[in-house]
């Protein structure tokens, strides 16, 4: 447990810092409420403390989105369109439909281009170029075209976190399916096998351990798709819809909570990919 | 075997055992040309060599000699710009595509997720060798390069000459007739190459199967081989075949001995004259 100090230190500094940053930046609007209030008599330390417990604070202190965390996660039940378990539960519905649509693409689209020489240049250029359209101005229509073929609910915004979880997972497997070595494919040479031999008994298990950093990265995307999926369609729930309720309302508070809910999901996701992703690689000998 | 008063006999041009009429691999004026981006290089030159069935041949020579080029043309793995390589009779890819020769790399090359005894067995497997079979073969394989108890290691839990033991049981799991090894011991200490050249002479002694061996090293060369090919770069060839008649079991100490040392001193001589010290 020697990694428990740095990490501590860490979390205190953050924790510090955003006390600071909340403080600073609430202590106008808190003057503000002061003066409509007609009072003139607040102490320093009275304008700090009423700074950080604002209802809607510019940004909110770490106690207030800890609190609405506890208030909307336990106490709520969670068949409550006020529960962030509620609208988690939609997002990662969302979130796994559309990783395993884009991990099954991704995976494909990889293999396609390594078995297929003139598919490399002809598709890739393509594939770059559906990233580099900007998500949030691609999703409304992607939502618009599934819903003139009557495709609504959670089609269209799995589909959308499968768009942005597709591709890390091809770029990663593009490289881990050519992972191996001239000296290993001589090998194969030899003995005369196969190009689905050599596929199977070589670049798949080669590939491995790019395999999980690709999963890894794509469940991180595929939830951010579900997400601006969400903001694009907000009336069906999840914590996207519960981001943009947020801001409408100015309840920051609220933004916030639902932020660090979607961080912890993220987090539990490629988790568990990375877990799985180290008892493979254990098992297969490539940890030692 | 006592060959002492043939053991000088000066090779011929070309040679080849009288036991069999067709030898093992025959490479007919063979060039082959690498296109590179400084321009063409002349890996091997007008190369003409003859391998009896059941001989032991080194290659030797210094960096770009193109002794591993001719192995790996000798395998299919390179073409030959101009020339013909018969291997058993046949063309180079023929004999490759009917699986006639294993091939032992510099490195192990041993697939890091496969344990020992699933490493042996990846040319059976793919090969289509029943699964009793295999699990046969590998264990005779194991045993025969003494790695019996390590099956179930992986690779990275074995020592450098381990692992290379590895690679040549997997190269005999399959049981070629011919056996194409590319400086198998260069990357191991002196101890360990003894070790592993007794262990490969007799493994030739058993198996009676034709080697073709690559080295930098002259004591290597002539302790193991029947016939030694000298090689010198720019544009690579041969200058010399050496032929060394030691009996098969030949133990380390013969290379005391003064015939040892007379083959060994005109290897080395065969070596300089053919090296241009302008690169």
């Amino acid at each position: 447990m020697k990694s428990l100090l740095p990490i501590t230190t860490v979390v205190l500094a953050v924790l510090a810092i955003w006390y600071v940053a909340a403080a600073t930046l609430n202590a106008d609007l808190q003057r503000d409420a002061y003066a409509n209030a007609g009072r003139t008599d607040y102490s320093t330390a009275e304008l700090i403390v009423d700074s950080l417990n604002m209802e809607r604070p510019k940004l909110p202190g770490p106690h207030q989105v800890a609190s609405e965390m506890v208030k909307s996660i336990v106490v709520i039940s969670p068949t409550s369109k006020r529960s962030l378990v509620y609208h988690g539960l939609i997002t990662l519905e969302e979130t796994l439909i559309g990783f395993a649509i884009g991990a099954a693409l991704g995976i494909g689209l990889a293999v396609v281009i390594v078995s297929v020489r003139w598919l490399d240049r002809s598709l890739t250029p393509w594939l770059i170029a559906s990233q580099t359209v900007p998500i949030i101005a691609l999703a409304p229509m992607i939502v618009v075209i599934l819903n003139q073929f009557d495709i609504t609910g959670v089609a269209p915004k799995a589909a959308i976190a499968a768009y942005l979880s597709f591709f890390p997972i091809t770029v990663g497997m593009v490289k881990g399916l050519r992972a191996p070595d001239p000296l290993q494919l001589d090998l194969m040479r030899t003995y005369s096998a196969s190009q689905s031999q050599t596929f199977l008994k070589l670049r798949a298990p080669m590939s491995a351990p790019y395999f999980f950093a690709s999963m890894k990265i794509g469940a991180a995307a595929a939830l951010v798709g579900a997400i601006v999926a969400e903001v694009t369609k907000s009336e069906d729930g999840g914590l996207g819809a519960r981001l943009l309720a947020g801001s409408y309302y100015g309840q920051t508070v609220q933004i916030w909570a639902a932020l660090f809910a979607a961080a912890a999901l993220s987090a539990v996701l490629v988790g568990i990919v990375g877990l799985v992703g180290r008892i493979a690689e254990h098992r297969m000998g490539f940890v030692r | 075997m006592t060959e002492t008063a043939s053991m000088f006999r000066p090779a011929a041009d070309g040679f080849g055992s009288p036991r069999s009429p067709e030898p093992a691999i025959e490479v007919s004026d063979v060039s082959l040309r690498f296109e590179t981006r400084d321009g063409p290089v002349h890996a091997l030159s007008h190369v003409q060599l003859k391998v009896a069935r059941g001989e032991f041949v080194s290659f030797i020579g210094p960096s770009g000699c193109g002794k591993t080029t001719l192995l790996r043309a000798v395998a299919d793995l390179e073409t030959p710009t101009l020339g013909d390589i018969r291997v058993e009779g046949m063309s180079a890819e023929e004999a490759r595509l009917k699986r006639r020769y294993g091939y032992v790399f510099q490195a192990p090359a041993l697939y890091p997720w496969r344990t020992v005894a699933r490493n042996i067995a990846l040319p059976l497997e793919i090969m289509g060798f029943a699964k009793p079979e295999r699990e046969a073969r590998v264990k005779k394989g194991l045993e025969l390069v003494n790695l019996g108890g390590f099956g179930n290691k992986f690779p990275w839990q074995l020592s450098g000459g381990m692992q290379q033991r590895a690679s040549i049981a997997r190269a005999l799991s399959f049981d070629p007739d011919i056996l194409l090894m590319d400086e198998p011991f260069g990357a191991l200490d002196e101890i360990v190459r003894d070790m592993l050249n007794q262990q490969l002479l007799r493994l030739w002694e058993v198996t009676g199967k034709t080697v073709l061996f690559v080295t930098h090293s002259i004591p290597e060369a002539v302790f193991l081989s029947t016939h030694i090919v000298v090689m010198s770069p720019r544009p690579g060839r041969i200058t010399d075949i050496i032929a060394c008649n030691f009996p098969r079991d030949r133990q380390l100490e013969i290379r005391e001995t003064p015939e040892f040392l007379a083959i060994a001193n005109r290897v080395r001589h065969g070596l300089r004259a053919g090296h241009s010290y302008d690169g």
